[in-house]
């Protein structure tokens, strides 16, 4: 029955949208999907792919918030689309944009690069303080020394931190939240003996004293990682370090 | 991703930022373990006289603190950290909120807590 399949509930989503190689700017089209109770974001996306356009473009990979793939702007707050449900938004359309703070490459897919690099400058792997031959066994730690840095290994790289930080808006040098969470994943953990190089990537300006405390970084964060208190611990760790500069000069 | 990764490894040249974000935190911390109990003893209590002597608010009172080098040493903790405090929390909000050109805006609030701490040190030492 006609009547029956109009009255099918559909969905709007407002979609920012930018191709290079034809639009000079970005612009907003909006596209009507069906609606279920179980569908996230990212299936209105896939359904819009699927159906209506195959040209949208969108990052996705593991559809259950562990890859930290399919971030982005879900009515203005930055969100994983597969683990936000369309039930839980507010009724009307459905606004979706690419991550705030980032160059867009193609609608909702940004550039990652400097990113990247920020991650690989913080030297994102153990550097052991004594070096063990594999004779010599593992590396042990108790569950306290495990403890100690175990949240911030939670971080999925998403970057859904850098879209809420208003300095990382304000200068895209800053290392960031993010960054500064994984540097306190390896500075926090027993075996490892990098501190020293680690706290001379971020004692600049763009290091970690951009931060101003906004704190809407943990807010953000689907891991519950709380990159705001990784920085606060470093801001301590930094002022301390510029004192001892002083004395491991003389 | 096709362009090459370069690691930044050149370490920045270290910020100066500690010297004002040391007083900082430290000022935060004090405030928030006595700023509630100075309000009550010297806003509330002192004022209407409950829960503590007559005297205590009195001049030669007063002045016997500040003549006390302990007393002078929490003097000045309290008046210059809360000044540093407030400076660095409204340097960055008018930083944030572009309210000027940076020297103005580190002279109108860090500036101002350094005269402020000048100034108690010196009548401090005075009295």
């Amino acid at each position: 029955m006609p009547d029956a399949a109009l009255a099918a509930k559909t969905v709007e989503l407002r979609i920012l949208r930018y191709r290079p190689a034809s639009d000079e700017r970005p612009s907003y089209e909006s596209f009507h999907v069906p609606y279920s109770q179980e569908m996230s974001v990212l299936e209105a996306l896939q359904s819009i792919k699927d159906t209506l356009d195959g040209s949208l473009s969108f990052r996705w990979s593991c559809r259950m918030a562990v890859c930290g793939s399919c971030g982005m702007m879900i009515n203005g707050k930055p969100q994983l689309a597969c683990s936000t449900f369309l039930r839980n938004l507010p009724p009307g359309p459905v606004t979706l944009e690419p991550l705030n703070n980032f160059p867009i490459e193609r609608d909702l897919v940004v550039t990652v690069g400097d990113f990247v690099k920020k991650i690989e400058s913080i030297y994102p792997y153990i550097i052991p303080k004594v070096p063990r031959t594999i004779e010599e066994g593992a590396y042990l730690q108790t569950p306290a020394q495990m403890a100690a840095y175990e949240s911030f290994s939670d971080c999925i790289n998403c970057m859904l931190c850098y879209a809420a930080c208003p300095q990382f808006g304000e200068n895209p040098d800053f290392i960031g939240p993010g960054a500064m969470a994984l540097l306190q994943r390896y500075n926090g953990d027993s075996r490892d003996g990098g501190q020293r190089l680690r706290l001379d990537q971020i004692h600049g300006e763009n290091g970690v004293w951009s931060c101003t405390a906004v704190g809407y970084c943990s807010e953000v964060c689907p891991k519950q990682v709380d990159p705001a208190n990784a920085v606060n611990q470093n801001k301590t760790n930094s002022a301390f370090d510029f004192f001892l500069s002083f004395v491991r000069k003389a | 991703m096709s362009q090459a990764v370069q690691i930044k490894r050149v370490p920045e040249a270290r910020s100066k930022s500690p010297l004002f974000w040391l007083p900082f935190g430290a000022g935060g911390m004090l405030f928030a373990l006595f700023g509630p109990g100075l309000i009550l003893i010297t806003g509330l209590m002192a004022p209407t006289g409950i829960g503590i002597p007559e005297s205590f608010m009195s001049y030669a009172h007063a002045r016997a603190f500040a003549e006390n080098p302990l007393g002078k040493l929490i003097l000045l903790a309290v008046i210059a950290l809360a000044f540093w405090h407030g400076a660095e929390r409204i340097f960055l909000t008018l930083k944030d909120m572009k309210a000027g050109t940076i020297p103005p805006l580190k002279m109108g609030t860090y500036g101002v807590a350094a005269a402020a701490t000048v100034l108690t040190l010196i009548v401090l030492l005075v009295i």
